[in-house]
């Protein structure tokens, strides 16, 4: 409880009228620029980093993150209502059934359910992180550094067999992300490691310039290469707003989405890809009317929009209380930290409490600024969407130039920044997720010097790295995790024909395939589950079925023939993942 | 995990992939062996033993990924709202783009932010496809003036102003 109080001191700080400004303006840039397409929220937070830079006091700066945060989530919903195929994984799924919604002329009350919902699992998911953060610090102060080697080692294996359909590219972009944590001098000893005696790298490559280079400049490479001819088609709209027959079918999948998305949250490498997608198969059994589902239901916008923002809440818990991000956008915040010389971590809580206080206070009350302002400005958020290809990604690489030079008025960051982007290009052409790079970034220099002090502490022994029960107990979940695979390949597939081949090729194979992953999820526990980006998705961004009606008529065959086995094990799938936080899978059988 | 599918019309240039790894944890390994060592060392594990075991691991993710390219496997190239996989790459766009890029480096310093980020962005407009120069130009004028302004006057942040020292 005592973290309602504290909460309570964070409005204090959070609603001084400079204070309120920042939020404001963070909230308004942070959708202006989330709604842009191909930007997404932890580009959005990229871009815009270079603006707190001559803000002395960290305090304001964050409060204005804090805007930008939830901002570049909701714009993204948006884009992916009014335009389909969305530029981030997270909001995927509420493509499915938004921009069904907006194309049978439901634009509005399909952006009011996303911006309602992503304002109750935003305030919801807030509200817990303060109430569970004390907790978890008070536990995590008596974490060890074999602990915290041991729980970064988890990020970086789970980080690299969640996202993607490959494990081996994924592993190899988190080496990629490694070696480029290793440039620089040696923390411990002063030893300069790839710098090839150039002595701007001796301070090691900055987060800001490599996540900027990875997202910004090589997706703006990447478009370049491959820019549609054809303009996307926008969806015009109304303000949003619902009315009360769309109330009652939403509320619920809400609070569902809510409970589905926080735990993920927290979890390494969790993210929102799984548990919206998990939310959107939920909805689509418990609704009433699944004869809608595929040609625009509100459930299907409410629950996974809820999920994603309550993912993202829940991303916050381990990044403040240790200081591990689990998605991009956690770590680009964490980059944030670091720029302003704050470490987060169990002694954030205790050192910087006004700055903590005041960032969630100033996310719920983003949050609420969020609700006034989208309702009525959608129309022209939407106008934002038909801004020119040319402009907005020409625009994306002038501001991407002018942060990484800003960061130390160096042109060295630039071509550090150039070779960033080039390695991006190179990355997304061949499938490699880049997400494990920037983790990789991020927690490998940590990770070293954790593995390090462990290893001094035991004068050289090994057994120095998993003397606590705590780490040993995270190696069991790593090791699971590392096993899953070989299991799921001699045992699973050989025990279930092969039904999904049947249908390969069809639109409808999306939904048989959402259906098996939550019947997997029925035997894995959460962090371990799934292929998010996988060919599951890749059916995901198919708009309509490519032969119409046939193909609706087989969406509603493939919810006929469904095994009645299957119900039971779907229910209980995210039904168990709401509600344990994921975090112990020995409770799964 | 599954094995991705495989792409028609893309051969085996992902061992390029592989080639790189394999390269970069050449670079790691001969760094570190070039790495003095003794001074100042604290503890049992020196500056050596992660990049070492980061390098080997490259070069093992490089040979299994090879492995995996031979056999049928194939990195899904990203899809997104703009983009269209089904042409070529378009290499004229993205080489114009990369060399507005590297003017900006070159000049920033010497002719400043505001004409360098204005080159910056009429080149890369013009690489995607926009051809309305006089429009153009003046949406990378006003964005690099009123960047600069805004940095340097707004926030106090330091860009340079090169030529126009006196004007702005």
């Amino acid at each position: 409880m005592d973290g309602l109080i504290s909460l309570l001191e964070g409005f204090g700080t959070a609603l001084t009228p400079t204070n309120l400004l920042y939020a404001f303006i963070g909230v308004v840039l942070g959708t202006a620029i989330g709604v842009l397409p191909g930007i997404g929220p932890a580009m959005t937070i990229a871009l815009l980093l270079p603006l707190t830079y001559g803000i002395e006091d960290p305090v304001p700066a964050f409060i204005m993150f804090a805007g930008i945060y939830y901002g570049g989530m909701y714009g993204g919903s948006t884009t992916s209502i009014l335009l389909n195929t969305p530029g981030e994984s997270a909001s995927v799924v509420t493509a499915i059934e938004g921009n069904k919604m907006a194309k049978a002329g439901r634009a509005a009350p399909a952006l009011a359910t996303a911006a309602i919902g992503s304002f109750v699992a935003g305030t919801i998911g807030t509200l817990l992180v303060a109430l569970l953060a004390p907790t978890i610090v008070r536990l995590a102060v008596q974490l060890g550094a074999p602990d915290y080697f041991a729980v970064m080692v988890l990020a970086f294996v789970a980080v690299t067999s969640v996202l993607g359909a490959s494990w081996i590219r994924g592993f190899a972009s988190l080496l990629i992300g490694l070696t480029i944590g290793l440039v620089g001098i040696d923390q411990v000893t002063g030893q300069q490691r790839l710098t090839f005696g150039v002595p701007q790298l001796a301070d090691g490559i900055d987060i800001i310039v490599v996540a900027v280079g990875l997202f910004a400049l090589g997706e703006a490479l990447w478009i370049a290469a491959h820019l549609r001819r054809a303009t996307a088609q926008v969806i015009p709209t109304g303000r949003a707003r619902m009315g009360r027959e769309d109330w009652g079918r939403s509320w619920k999948p809400w609070l569902r989405g809510t409970a589905l998305g926080f735990p993920f949250g927290t979890v390494p490498a969790g993210g929102a890809e799984l548990p919206t997608f998990l939310s959107y198969v939920t909805e689509k059994k418990l609704t009433k009317r699944p004869d809608e589902f595929g040609h625009g239901a509100i459930e299907g916008v409410a629950g996974p929009e809820a999920t994603n923002n309550a993912s993202a809440a829940g991303g916050l818990v381990p990044l403040l209380t240790l200081g591990l991000p689990v998605t991009a956008t956690a770590a680009v915040l964490l980059a944030a930290f670091q720029q302003y010389g704050i470490q987060p971590g169990p002694l954030l809580l205790e050192n910087e409490p006004k700055l903590v206080w005041g960032l969630l206070a100033s996310l719920l009350i983003g949050n609420a600024i969020l609700l006034v302002l989208n309702l009525p400005l959608a129309p022209i958020w939407a106008k934002l969407l038909h801004i020119p290809r040319p402009y907005l990604y020409a625009g994306i690489l002038f501001f991407a130039s002018l942060g990484a030079y800003a960061v130390n008025s160096s042109t060295v960051d630039l071509m550090v920044l150039f070779a960033m982007g080039a390695l991006g290009f190179l990355m997304r052409r061949y499938g490699l997720p880049v997400v494990p790079a920037i983790i990789g970034v991020i927690l490998g220099p940590r990770a070293e010097v954790q593995m390090r002090r462990a290893l001094q502490i035991s004068d050289g022994q090994i057994t120095g790295l998993f003397n606590t029960a705590f780490s040993i107990t995270i190696y069991a979940i790593i090791a699971l995790l590392v096993l899953w695979p070989l299991v799921n390949r001699f045992v699973v597939r050989r025990l279930r024909p092969t039904r999904h081949e049947l249908h390969a090729g069809h639109a409808h194979a999306l939904v048989e395939l959402a259906e098996e992953l939550v019947e997997e999820e029925a035997r894995r526990e959460p962090a371990l589950s799934g292929r998010p980006r996988g060919d599951g998705t890749a059916g995901l961004t198919v708009p309509e079925p490519r032969d119409g009606s046939a193909g609706t008529a087989a969406l509603r065959d493939a919810s006929a023939d469904r095994p009645a086995e299957a119900e039971p094990d779907a229910g209980a799938g995210p039904a168990d993942a709401g509600r344990a936080p994921g975090n112990d899978p020995r409770e799964r059988p | 995990m599954t094995s991705p599918s495989v792409k028609r019309g893309q051969g085996r240039s992902e061992l390029v992939v592989a080639l790189f790894l394999l390269a970069l944890g050449a670079l790691v390994l001969i760094d570190t062996e070039r790495m003095t060592t003794g001074l100042g060392q604290r503890g049992p594990v020196g500056p050596r033993a992660v990049p070492v075991v980061v390098g080997v691991l490259l070069l093992v993710i490089a040979v299994l990924l090879a492995i995996d390219v031979l056999r049928g496997g194939r990195g899904e190239p990203e899809g997104g709202e703009d983009i269209d996989l089904s042409h070529r790459a378009d290499w004229r766009a993205v080489l114009i783009i990369a060399g507005s890029f590297l003017a900006n480096v070159v000049l920033i310093e010497r002719v400043g932010w505001p004409i360098s980020g204005g080159i910056l962005f009429f080149g890369c407009a013009y690489a995607l496809g926009s051809r309305r120069y006089v429009r153009d130009l003046l949406i990378a004028g006003v964005l690099s003036v009123g960047t600069w302004y805004l940095f340097v006057v707004g926030l106090g942040i330091n860009l340079p102003v090169g030529v126009l020292k006196g004007i702005l």
